[in-house]
């Protein structure tokens, strides 16, 4: 047999594989670096890395279908099944090629595939507006406990109150914390917590009989922000910034009239900037009877510091998988609650958790009295219990006093690396004081032919992971730096020292940035070339 | 605070490169008299690790676990066998701490293991292509409902009696808002699907026609005839798989010409978790419609050097490049969950999960005979896979009460789903994994006899 694509090698390419250093490998490896096939590769549809307590088969079907599984022997068991299979004839005769490997293969493959990744726990993952803090480790063990992980959706309530206390609880931080109303608690991320939002402000539209049809957004927002506004049917248009960075209050007054429905602001901004006048823009937002929507990304950055609530915000998601620390898991699962106001609760949508002398009561369709103006159900089941469990753990862990110092920590490190930087780097609202807890630097400065991306890939070299790249959208070549709170002074140092040296080197156009990176995993990948020809699943 | 590294030595020197007298100065942008300066008052402050354990602790045991009580639920999430190997992969850090593979160079294990996890799923749907995931089947529903309606340029979708109730709910909810047309009536107890009667409701105005497979009652039939149905008028079949383990045994929807295949991937690696994170998954047969998809996808490649690696591609069609314009606002997807659903499908194999898929079959069978001796209680399916109905002759919800009181989680009432009085509330719907045992079953037959004497 042929030895599996071990070295990555693309049949056909021209070059030698022969790395930076010079060194030759015959299997593509290099040390440590070690290169991994795909599943489809290396495995095979007779291997499986389960045992089952019988050999099985599917007993033909009762109509004399065809047996499927390996072999047309009925087993011991299988007679004890009356009358052959019930899959009323539809048995799946035909291979679907599905590879198994055995258990000590899926540990390696899996071990060898995970370090060709960056994650925080190599290092510093200074990702703007992602909020890369620690994952503590008892959040996954707390987790992982049966009496959380091990429960069934539907169970009746009497079997699941700890549960829904725990629902209870966080929901009780995050209404003390954002001093709203009350909370939901069953969006899935972000982007779902946002049409949360929008959908109940849309909502308390229709009650009071008001079509307004347009929803405004800045433009430094993210992108989640229009596509929600269009997904739940609204028309979206920009709002102007100002010079220094922030919503353009008077642009704003000046577009707000019985069309517009919603503002959706972030703030802390994705410029990393607090907005200033948020309390004025939402009394100009209320008297022209629209809502504001804030998306609270950044709300690591103000945690014990300031209360959206008084600065008018109607409604917010909260991602517990940026604030609160449950894992990203290389693109998820999240968490989106969105805390609500007064005006906005009776419209919140199902299920929700309520509290009653006799313990929790969980509310959905069946008790539609209980709350006759919801919205509705926008997900099956009752939200992301399992980032419930890590995300009050972690709140626990802190206390009042603890999250009052991560938002302080936070903005603190940004502002370490703003003024350290900003004479190598443009800072295009470093004038206009302190920063949030993200660095926003823009490419001015750079020599002619060196851009953002060579910057960030060079840091891939010197061992970081890069910054967020080329957003907010407002400013030319973003780099927007978020430490967290969660970064020793050294670190940063460390990272600052790095940074430096590669931004004076963009600035002198040292051509060698464009190589960059020399010595990860992979060199730049060729984009392009996946869109134009997509190859999405394996084909072998 | 265990969690923070900076010390006051630190703070102190590193305010003196800001020029700032303290960490308050710097949010000197919050308006004065809304800025806290303290700690919120109410609140508990700071626990240790053990404290904060023994808190969470106290509260997971207000619960009944699955693996404490024999245990028959379905309606959506399935109890199966998770092998260890698969919770300690997913523990990596690498993979558990890594965002989303936005620099490549450095994300190859995530882009790798998502590659793999897309031809997974294509695989086992029966289809060309799968995204990297969405949040979970109900959501990954609606956004296979609207992708039809860009496809087809019509609006209406036609939902099956057997979607999942609260799959109907959400797409009920997001047209309303959105401006679909849901043509959609409640389940009667019969043993057959509605796929006929939803052949001859395909019309010209038709964008889709959502089906479940198995179906909420259990039932499973032949789409074929339907999907032809829905080709003749222009219109396309969308399949809901909330049971992925049942393809192991089942044809797949491809096979049987479904356009579009979601479902809901709990079952493999993610466990039930109360309901969440799932884990959604989403795939087209025609490759053509690749670009109307919702979602992240993962496209191979070569890097400068001409190795084979992997990127995030089709960007064009997400919401960090089209903004408003964007086929969904997802972002955030289920990436974890992915992984744990791809490590036990490789440790499965094609000849794991058809054997898994017999075992629950098997018992499935041996159970559905049993319990249609309990007097008073009889099996509505004929076919099925690992789940089924029984009528029983009283609501069913109490009936779940009074098990559960007896130490029995022996299945989930209809009543819960449909409470209109209509007499869909007589029924139960019993799932059998592979974790149910004979003793298990003899327990529940037991139980519901003395529950309904
Ligand atoms: C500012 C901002 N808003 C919204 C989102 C969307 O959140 P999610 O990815 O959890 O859907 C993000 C996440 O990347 C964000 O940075």
């Amino acid at each position: 047999m042929n030895a599996p694509n071990m070295s990555g090698w693309k049949p056909g390419t021209p070059q030698a594989p022969e790395g930076s250093d010079g060194v030759h490998t015959v299997t593509g490896n290099r040390g440590l670096m070690l290169e991994e096939p795909l599943v489809f590769e290396i495995g095979n549809t007779e291997t499986t890395g389960v045992d089952f307590p019988s050999p099985l088969t599917l007993a033909g079907g009762a109509g004399g279908g065809p047996d499927t599984g390996s072999g047309s022997t009925p087993t011991a068991d299988s007679s004890r099944v009356r009358e052959g299979n019930r899959l009323g004839g539809l048995d799946r005769s035909e291979s679907f090629g599905l590879p198994g490997l055995s258990e000590p293969e899926t540990v390696r493959h899996y071990t060898r595939l995970s370090r060709q990744n960056y994650a925080i726990d190599c290092g510093i993952f200074p990702l703007g507006s992602c909020t890369m803090k620690h994952n503590p480790r008892l959040n996954e063990k707390v987790a992982r406990m049966p009496g959380f992980s091990d429960l069934h959706p539907l169970q009746p309530e009497s079997t699941v109150q700890g549960a829904l206390g725990v629902i209870d609880e966080l929901a009780h931080w995050l209404v003390s914390l954002t001093g709203m109303a009350g909370v939901a608690m069953s969006p899935k991320a972000g982007a779902h917590g946002e049409l949360c939002g929008i959908l109940t402000i849309r909502a308390a539209l229709e009650a009071r009989g008001d079509a307004r049809q347009v929803i405004l957004v800045p433009e430094s927002a993210h992108g989640t922000n229009p596509a929600t506004a269009a997904f739940a049917g609204y028309a979206v248009e920009n709002i102007p910034a100002t010079a220094e960075g922030r919503v353009d209050l008077a642009a704003l007054e000046a577009r707000l009239g019985p069309d517009v429905a919603a503002v959706m602001i972030t703030n802390p901004n994705t410029c990393g900037l607090f907005e200033r006048e948020m309390k004025a823009i939402s009394d100009a937002v209320h008297a022209a009877g629209a809502f504001v929507y804030c998306d609270g990304a950044n709300f690591n950055a103000v945690v014990g510091r300031v209360r959206p609530g008084d600065l008018g915000v109607d409604a917010m998601h909260i991602n517990l998988h940026k604030t609160f620390s449950t894992p990203h898991g290389g693109g998820g699962p999240g968490s989106g609650p969105v805390v609500l106001s007064e005006a906005l609760m009776p419209f919140a949508p199902l299920p929700f958790v309520r509290k009653t002398d006799a313990g929790f009561d969980l509310i959905e369709e069946e008790d539609d009295a209980a709350a006759p103006q919801s919205f509705g159900r926008m997900a099956a089941f009752h939200g992301q219990m399992g980032m419930f469990t890590r995300a009050l753990a972690y709140i626990l862990s802190h206390g009042a006093d603890g999250l009052r110092q991560v938002s302080g920590d936070a903005v603190l490190n940004a502002n370490y690396i703003l003024r350290r930087c900003e004479d190598v780097l443009d800072a295009p609202f470093g004038a206009t004081g302190p920063c949030m807890h993200e660095a926003l630097f823009s490419d001015a400065g750079f020599a002619e032919g060196v851009a953002t991306l060579d910057l960030a890939k060079a840091l891939i070299d010197e061992g970081f992971h890069p910054m967020t790249m080329y957003f907010p959208l407002v400013v030319h070549g973003a780099m927007l730096v978020e430490p967290t709170e969660c970064e020793s002074k050294a670190t940063l140092d460390q990272f600052i020292m790095a940074l430096r040296s590669i931004a004076e080197r963009a600035r002198a156009g040292d051509e060698s940035l464009h190589q960059a990176p020399q010595l990860a995993p992979r060199r730049r990948l060729d984009e392009t070339l996946a869109a134009r020809r997509p190859v999405l699943a394996w084909e072998g | 605070m265990r969690y923070l590294p900076l010390t006051d030595t630190d703070r102190a020197a590193m305010l003196d490169v800001i020029g700032a007298p303290s960490i308050d100065a710097l949010f000197a942008d919050v308006p004065a008299d809304l800025y806290l300066d303290k700690p919120i008052e109410g609140l508990p402050l700071h626990a240790s690790e053990m404290a904060v354990e023994r808190h969470m602790r106290a509260l997971s045991k207000q619960n009944l676990a699955a693996a404490d009580a024999p245990f028959f639920l379905g309606a959506g999430a399935y109890r199966h066998h998770v092998p260890a190997s698969v919770d300690h992969l997913i523990q990596r850090g690498e993979f558990l701490t890594a965002y989303t593979p936005y620099q490549p160079e450095i994300a190859q294990g995530t882009l790798q293991m998502l590659f793999e996890f897309q031809s997974q799923v294509a695989r086992l749907f029966g289809c060309a292509v799968a995204n990297a995931s969405m949040y979970d089947g109900s959501t990954a529903c609606w956004e296979a409902i609207t992708m039809a309606g860009r496809v087809t340029k019509r609006r209406k979708a036609i939902l099956s009696c057997g979607l999942h109730p609260h799959y109907v709910s959400t797409a009920q909810t997001m047209a309303r808002f959105e401006g679909h047309g849901i043509d959609y009536a409640l389940p009667t107890l019969t043993a057959e699907t509605d796929f006929a009667a939803l052949a001859d409701k395909v019309d010209g105005e038709t964008g889709c026609v959502v089906v479940q497979y198995p179906d909420i009652l259990g039932r499973i039939g032949d789409m074929t005839a339907l999907a032809d149905a829905c080709h003749a008028a222009g219109a396309l079949l969308v399949a809901v798989v909330t049971e992925p383990v049942a393809l192991g045994a089942l044809k797949s929807p491809g096979e049987m010409g479904a356009d579009i295949v979601v479902g809901e991937g709990q079952a493999l690696g993610v466990g039930l978790q109360f309901g969440g994170p799932y884990l959604g998954l989403f795939a087209v047969r025609d490759p053509r419609h690749v670009r109307q998809m919702p979602g992240r996808l993962c496209g191979e490649t070569v890097d400068a050097e001409g190795k084979r690696g992997f990127v995030l591609t089709l960007s064009t069609r997400e919401q960090h490049i089209r903004r408003e314009k964007a086929t969904s606002n997802i972002c955030t997807n289920a990436g974890l969950c992915a992984l744990a659903f791809s490590v036990h499908m490789t440790l499965l194999g094609e000849k794991g999960l058809r054997a898994l898929a017999a075992e629950n079959h098997r018992l499935a069978c041996l159970a559905a005979d049993r319990l249609a001796q309990v007097p008073g209680v009889t099996a509505l399916n004929e076919a099925f896979f690992n789940e089924f109905t029984l009528v029983v002759p009283c609501d069913a919800r109490q009936l779940v009460r009074d098990m559960a009181g007896k130490g029995v989680l022996g299945g989930v009432s209809l009543g819960k789903f449909y409470p209109d009085g209509q007499g869909r509330e007589n029924s139960l719907v019993v799932a059998v994994t592979e974790t149910v045992t004979a003793e298990d079953i003899e327990c529940l037959a037991a139980t519901l006899q003395e529950c309904l004497a």
